[in-house]
């Protein structure tokens, strides 16, 4: 296997648990990133705040490690204002449909040509084991000592009543079928959601390794993920959840696409330069 | 006989009367007859009903702020004298319908009766601004084409029947000649004169700040700066965004900042204290940021569409940690074009956030004034071309300056964190590291100082008192100092607030009485000189009601010290 440019040449410090869920997806996105041939210098990862948020100090590209939950509206931003640039933002459930919730559902509304890795453990990890927005009933924290009682968060199944172009889940345990799907997420032109089951080694022991296996299963072969409708029905699967490519549409344009300032001029916005001599006729006509 | 050498009318009625249409064609009109004209509004938080104003000052020589007095008032409601009943005394013309507004002292103008006979009450407006015109001796013939241009997105049977309407008031206006006899002499000057609100103002100054990117959450009065950009989004290559909330609209800034664009936010004080998170994370990740925040009163709701200038120590001390954060606030329009364009170079020379405070009297206040000096050149991206081995954190720069690369162009990579972090942006709890860029970042503070815009002294340059402000009550303190005409007082203004230029002190120290001016409750400027310069002010003339301050109330309070 040849080098990985998005892999560091010397070791570095990860400061994830021992056995994390992470590192597969960490294995299975460096693979997805050399398989697809992208520039180094034209991937920049985004993220918010979280175990998982820590995804872009581990991969060797630009980044934007920002603030909890708002990795969406940054790498909105950045997507058009750099059309150019490959962007993708990863996070925890926590980081992108708690405190990035809202983000979430307008980012889907805006359609930006950017992907959206999630690592759903369905427990907080950074904060110690208190409960995500989609943590199962039932489930006993330090913080929910009754158990969880607000119903959980269907994120693909939100993701495709919001007419999100590219809607996946995968499970950690499968590296090679959780790089092909990254591979057609990042493809997408547009907004892509991957939705990522993983084990929480040290604060979801009710939703282990074992309990990812037993409780989900892999879309069937013939599957067709073109169906609006179909995806949603399927979506609302639970227990056992379906792994896949649950839709997959090309009718909706890119929200960079849409911009004014790109219908005739595809110049990246910072590459232009302001009009003095137009701003000048401007202020003349306020005479 | 109008007594004053300018003249001061003002317009009254329920939101959505019109008030904004005849104060525009008044306006436009009479700036085209080379009068100097200044226009102010106060209206209430609702969209029908209630009751608002707008007031207009046309006079011989420049004005730029409001005052009490009205010599002529045209209520369009009853609710209109009432409203108004402060501001109108005995030498105040009342010009109106008298069997709608019912006042037995009022001039009868019939525009709703004048109006049918042009072809509808729906331009008893357009009957009102041709009266007016007549009134001020605006060549009638030279306001047909302003009429038709007024209503160029009608057809031309309703441009045809207001200037018919126009022309039935101007008829009726040249009949009260006698009564109400007004000489205003035209200033040619006025012709090379630009005539715009502050939101303009501060949006062309953004334009040639090289802004590129607007986004925010509709918020009064931080919206009008938007709104205006908005306009001019698609002839200047503008990316527009409305945002979910304001805490997506700062984090989105940033992101077109560190992208490589030149972002603008525009809010009010409630939605800026959303923002407080992205204040703080522009700080520790040096990427550039630029607010406008349009005040209003708080706390809370407060009074959503008045004016204050309470959000200071919020804007201040926004975001946790210790960073630069750098405070514009324009008094004039002049001010509002060159700081709004400054807080662009600033913010990118030291990639840290700068907010420009105005409010709602600045950005919908508007006047003729000298055109905008715009550079030749537009400003140049402080970014550099990024080399392999490029690190966006380099230590070692006396100012605490590392370049900046934005991804993608050049061959390194541009990694930020919002955590601690080490020169290559990757996270640190390295102790030494972290002092490192502690200092690093406070270096900016202390090296922003020699860029810092110093006040402007206004009047007896050999003081005694010494009346120091910011922001919008720079002009309604200069036109009360004209009014008092005494010797020995002067108005310190600040364009830049914070940090607070270190040339204050002298000039507080020259004064044996100091007086501290501004519209909000507590004296949140005089806090930051007294706590900086460590002199105290001996008075402080202060406002919270929601209204800017008149030139006659500021000279009768001012002179009440003397």
């Amino acid at each position: 296997m040849t080098e990985n440019v998005f892999d560091f040449n010397k070791k570095i410090d990860i400061a994830w648990c021992p056995g994390c869920g992470d590192f597969a997806i960490r294995k299975a996105l460096l693979s997805a990133l050399q398989e697809l041939g992208l520039e180094r210098k034209n991937l920049v990862m985004v993220s918010g705040i979280g175990q998982a948020a820590k995804m872009p100090q581990y991969i060797n590209s630009s980044f934007f490690n920002g603030l909890h939950g708002r990795a969406l509206p940054v790498a909105t931003a950045i997507k058009a204002v750099a059309p150019n640039l490959t962007v993708i933002a990863e996070g925890g459930d926590g980081d992108m449909y708690g405190e990035g919730g809202n983000h979430f559902l307008h980012a889907a509304r805006r359609n930006p040509d950017l992907t959206l890795f999630v690592h759903e453990n369905m427990v907080y990890g950074l904060t110690k084991g208190q409960a995500a927005p989609t943590s199962r009933l039932g489930m006993r924290t330090p913080v929910q000592v009754s158990g969880v009682i607000s119903e959980p968060l269907n994120p693909v199944a939100l993701a495709i009543a919001m007419n999100v172009g590219f809607v996946a889940r995968t499970f950690s345990g499968d590296i090679e079928g959780t790089k092909e799907i990254m591979k057609r997420a990042i493809l997408h032109e547009g907004f892509a959601l991957v939705d990522i089951f993983q084990p929480c080694v040290s604060f979801n022991k009710g939703n282990g390794f074992q309990w990812f296996k037993d409780n989900t299963y892999k879309l069937e072969s013939d599957y067709k993920a073109d169906d609006r409708a179909r995806a949603f029905a399927r979506a609302l699967e639970e227990t056992p959840f379906p792994l896949g490519v649950l839709y997959e549409s090309d009718q909706r344009r890119p929200f960079e696409e849409l911009l004014f300032a790109y219908r005739e001029d595809k110049t990246p916005l910072r590459e232009r330069k302001p009009d003095m001599e137009l701003l000048r006729t401007v202020i003349r006509e306020k005479a | 006989m109008i007594k004053h050498k300018d003249l001061s009318i003002v317009i009254s009625g329920e939101a959505g009367q019109g008030i904004q249409s005849i104060e525009s064609m008044i306006t436009i009109f009479a700036k085209k007859a080379f009068f100097h004209v200044f226009a102010t509004k106060e209206y209430m938080s609702r969209v029908r009903g209630g009751c608002n104003s707008t007031s207009i000052r046309i006079s011989p020589t420049s004005v730029m702020a409001g005052v009490d007095r009205i010599d002529i008032l045209v209520p369009l409601t009853p609710e209109a004298i009432p409203h108004l009943k402060d501001r109108i005394g005995d030498s105040t013309i009342i010009l109106g319908e008298k069997s709608l507004i019912g006042e037995d002292r009022m001039i009868d103008l019939p525009f709703t009766a004048i109006a049918v006979e042009a072809g509808g009450a729906i331009y008893s407006n357009t009957v009102a601004v041709g009266a007016l015109c007549a009134l001020l001796k605006i060549d009638r013939a030279a306001c047909e084409p302003g009429i038709r241009e007024f209503f160029a997105q009608k057809s031309g049977d309703v441009q045809a029947a207001n200037v018919d309407a126009f022309n039935r008031g101007y008829e009726r206006g040249l009949s009260l000649r006698q009564d109400i006899a007004i000489d205003i002499a035209a200033d040619p000057d006025v012709a090379g004169k630009i005539m715009l609100t502050g939101a303009d103002a501060v949006a062309l100054g953004a334009i040639a700040g090289g802004c590129n990117y607007v986004c925010a959450y509709p918020m009064s009065p931080g919206t009008t700066v938007f709104t205006a950009l908005a306009e001019y989004s698609k002839r200047f290559d503008i990316i527009v965004e409305q945002v979910e909330d304001e805490i997506g609209v700062a984090n989105m800034a940033l992101g077109a900042w560190y992208a490589g664009a030149r972002a603008l936010v525009s809010t009010s004080g409630g939605g800026f204290a959303l923002m407080s998170e992205a204040v703080s994370l522009s700080g520790g990740i040096e990427t550039p940021l630029v607010v406008h925040i349009g005040q209003r009163p708080g706390p809370a709701t407060g009074l959503p569409t008045r004016t204050e200038q309470g959000d200071l120590n919020l804007a201040i001390h926004a975001g946790h940690g210790d960073f630069l954060k750098v405070l514009l606030a324009p008094g004039d329009l002049e001010e509002g074009f060159e700081l709004s364009r400054a807080a662009f170079d600033i913010a990118d020379r030291y990639q840290s956030p700068v907010f420009i405070l105005t409010d709602q009297y600045f950005v919908d206040s508007y006047y003729a004034t000298r055109t905008f000096k715009v550079p030749e050149a537009p400003l140049e991206n402080k970014v550099v071309a990024t080399a392999a081995d490029y690190r966006r954190y380099v230590l070692g720069s006396p100012d605490g300056i590392s370049p900046r690369g934005i991804p993608g162009m050049g061959d390194g990579i541009v990694c930020v964190d919002s955590d601690e972090h080490d020169e290559g942006g990757y996270i640190t709890e390295n102790r030494e590291m972290r002092v490192a860029m502690v200092a690093k970042r406070l270096a900016k503070i202390e090296a922003v100082k020699k860029d810092a815009i110093q006040p402007t002294l206004y009047g007896d340059a050999r003081y005694s008192t010494l009346l120091v402000g910011w922001g919008s009550v720079k002009m309604p303190i200069i036109e009360a100092l004209a009014a008092i005409d005494q010797p020995g007082i002067a108005y310190l203004h600040f364009p830049w607030v914070y940090p607070l230029p270190e040339s204050a002190a002298g000039y507080m120290a020259a004064a044996s009485t100091r007086v501290a001016v501004e519209g909000n409750a507590t004296g949140q400027f005089a806090d930051l000189v007294e706590f900086e310069t460590g002199l105290r002010f001996d008075h402080r003339i202060l406002k919270s009601d929601g209204y800017q301050y008149t030139v006659e109330e500021l000279a009768d309070k001012i002179s009440a010290l003397l």
